[in-house]
């Protein structure tokens, strides 16, 4: 029998016992309801945690740091060269030469310190930490108020929401064009040693110095979620502005014991890349130049393996409904087998082959898992968006940002759809064998 | 309307030592007891004999519906023994038209989706079945009621076109299974002279299972007794 007329005998034969088979397709519908309201929060989570990172511009930033030959301080080692071999330096020249990979958009030093903060005639103790240009589109500031700093060598401020109710308690938007007072240690250079006929100067002084600030935004949320450069900062400058202002690091005293000691090394650079994809190449151009480097790339692998182990999980408790469904499948198909055994006589009598009988059962399955699947589809997506409205209702109750737990892409719909059908073509697979063998002789002496 | 060619060959249906048993229990019933029969092309042949003689067994052997248990049936020449159950289905679809004493209409068709119904498994094009649909619908005179379902037409008229399904498919061989057992006398009249006008404008062999003595040997051009499964006589109608 032709495909056409296989399909229009098989809606005649769903229609004719109407509240049975809808029921039992509902029953698919409830099973895939409860897959992909369930599949919509497994993925709506993991986008919740992946967006965050990769707003943060974590993901197309590459850590690099000198090698360091002192295991245990969790950098890493360089176990193919030597141990007398000195470290390459991560210097000026270092950083004109990672500028020149390719790929490479930025590259710059991480540059975070402590500070005094003078505001309102009161200090207070925090973090500053340079900002990078690139952050402005990239959304780590994405959810700033007020506004990101004009030029990437401004003096303005942004301030984490938490040190913003230090300097404010009650109306932290009130800071917002107000200016406060920078106090850090500036690194000097000292005049070349006029008894020595090394030109080089011994080392360097450390300077307090104040540098005025005009608040320009505010950040809710810790940008990077304490990742990369950002991380434990509570006031941040522009880039340029940071680099500037020549504030003394924690690896400064290092510095002093080299045999340049006003040479600046870097703790750590930054390196942007053109694009997530292109990190690993860069990373190993970056490690084959004697640096150690790190993404985040390697974390969010991890991160990955762990929702794919909680969506196994909601899959086969969403998966359970299903298979109560398709109980229900196989008993409805039983039960139009001793229904319709006389038709089925009739039906083998007048040329029907065996496998004529089986697609026709096949075929009905497979349209009720198709009209089921599409009611789950419906009623999950129902569902997952009942349960973001749920969740930003409560999140605005408590003055929290609204967010989206549950997510359904359009694969997943797809997905449920065709597992729905599999599922209910798999239930139909005894009843129809059961039917194609059924005696055409006994069938047609049934009553 | 024209027959399948193979109608040509001279036998339609040769039985050669068919036995059919079941096993009831420890009993065995022999339905069909080594029989070996001749049907000619074009005949018209009525199977005769009481209840539990064995001639339904025998026309459900040469639908292809059953198997021997030993013995071969050819019907034109193929032998329905050797053929897998795909090529039964064939057969029944192209070789054998099937009218049953309870009509066996699909109850939720209409009259000309009954009728359609074996074109449909015999997958002839969409815009061919309209047209032979009508054909036999009006050889059987129920063009009026095309739309019925066959709980809206009498009992005539549902044998009427379960005659016309059976025919659609230009089979050559009609086996009918009590066709007038359900009818009453003139019903049952009308039903074998449309038997009768099939036979002899299409030259289609018939054999029809019947108890009705007189009206096998009105119309049938030979009769075979049958009893405990087995041939108890075989001769030409008066």
């Amino acid at each position: 029998m032709k495909g056409r007329d296989l399909a229009e005998l098989a809606l005649r034969n769903l229609r004719e016992s109407v509240l049975r088979n809808s029921l039992t397709t509902l029953g698919i519908g409830v099973g895939i309801t409860s897959l992909v309201a369930l599949g919509s929060l497994g993925v709506g989570l993991q986008n919740l945690a992946t967006d965050r990172l990769a707003k943060s511009g974590v993901f197309d930033a590459i850590y690099v740091a000198p090698k360091t030959r002192t295991p245990g301080f969790g950098r890493e080692q360089n176990p193919g060269t030597n141990p007398d071999t000195p470290p390459v330096p991560l210097d000026a020249d270092a950083r004109q030469r990672l500028a020149k990979l390719p790929n490479v958009v930025d590259v710059y030093a991480d540059i975070r310190f402590p500070t005094e903060i003078h505001f309102d005639g009161k200090p207070y103790q925090t973090v500053v930490a340079g900002v990078a240009e690139l952050d402005k589109t990239e959304g780590a500031f994405d959810s700033v108020k007020g506004s990101f700093f004009s030029s990437a060598a401004a003096d303005e401020a942004i301030l984490q929401i938490d040190f913003a109710r230090q300097l404010a308690p009650q109306q932290t938007d009130s800071l917002i064009g107000k200016e406060l007072i920078l106090r850090y240690a500036e690194r000097q250079a000292l005049p070349p040693d006029p008894g020595s006929k090394d030109s080089e100067p011994a080392g360097f002084s450390v300077v307090s110095k104040d540098q005025p600030l005009r608040i320009v935004g505010i950040v809710d949320t810790d940008p990077a979620g304490g990742f990369g450069p950002y991380g434990r900062g509570r006031l941040f400058i522009p880039m340029q502005l940071a680099e500037r202002l020549r504030a003394t690091q924690a690896n400064d005293l290092r510095d002093l014991l080299r045999d340049t000691p006003t040479k600046r090394n870097y703790e750590s650079l930054t390196v942007r890349v053109a694009g997530a994809s292109k990190v690993k190449d860069v990373e190993s151009a970056i490690k084959n130049m004697g640096f150690a480097a790190y993404s985040i790339l390697d974390a969010t692998q991890a991160l990955q393996q762990v929702f794919a182990v909680f969506d196994i999980f909601l899959l086969i408790f969403g998966s359970l409904a299903l298979v109560v469904a398709s109980l229900g499948v196989i008993n409805t198909l039983v039960m139009a087998i001793l229904e319709r055994r006389r038709e089925i006589g009739i039906l083998k009598a007048l040329g029907a082959a065996d496998r004529d009988v089986s697609r026709l059962f096949f075929v009905e399955a497979g349209a009720m898992g198709l009209l089921g699947g599409i009611i789950g589809v419906i009623l999950g997506f129902v569902i997952s968006r009942a349960i973001n409205l749920g969740t930003n209702f409560y999140l605005a109750r408590r003055d929290l940002p609204s967010i989206s737990v549950t997510a359904v892409p359009w694969w997943m719909i797809v997905a449920a759809i065709a597992f729905s059908i599999l599922v209910s073509l798999a239930a139909g697979m005894y009843p129809a064998s059961r039917a194609a063998r059924l005696d055409p002789v006994q069938a047609l002496r049934y009553e | 309307m024209t027959t399948n060619p193979a109608a040509n060959s001279a036998t339609a249906l040769r039985l050669e030592q068919v036995t059919r048993h079941y096993h009831m229990g420890d009993t065995v019933v022999r339905a069909a007891d080594n029989i070996t029969l001749d049907i000619g092309a074009g005949e018209f042949v009525a199977l005769l004999g009481s209840s539990g003689s064995g001639k339904s067994t025998l026309m459900n052997l040469m639908a292809g519906l059953d198997r021997p248990t030993s013995g071969v049936i050819f019907a034109h020449d193929r032998n329905l023994a050797e053929m897998s159950s795909e090529d039964l289905a064939r057969h029944r679809t192209h070789t054998i038209g099937i009218v049953f004493q309870a009509f066996n209409l699909l109850p939720r068709m209409t009259l000309e989706e009954n009728v359609e119904l074996p074109l449909r498994l015999a997958e002839v094009d969409r815009a061919e079945r309209t047209g032979r649909v009508r054909e036999v619908v009006e050889r059987v005179r129920l063009t009026a009621r095309l739309t019925h379902r066959p709980t809206e037409l009498s009992g005539g008229e549902q044998q009427r076109a379960a005659l016309a399904r059976a025919l659609v498919n230009r089979p050559t061989i009609l086996l009918a299974d009590e066709p007038t057992g359900n009818l009453d006398s003139s019903t049952g009249d009308e039903i074998m002279n449309l038997l009768r006008e099939i036979n002899e404008s299409l030259g289609m062999t018939i054999v029809m299972v019947t108890h009705e003595q007189p009206r096998a040997e009105r119309y049938a051009h030979r009769l075979i007794h049958m009893g405990d499964g087995k041939v108890l006589s075989d001769g030409r109608s008066r």
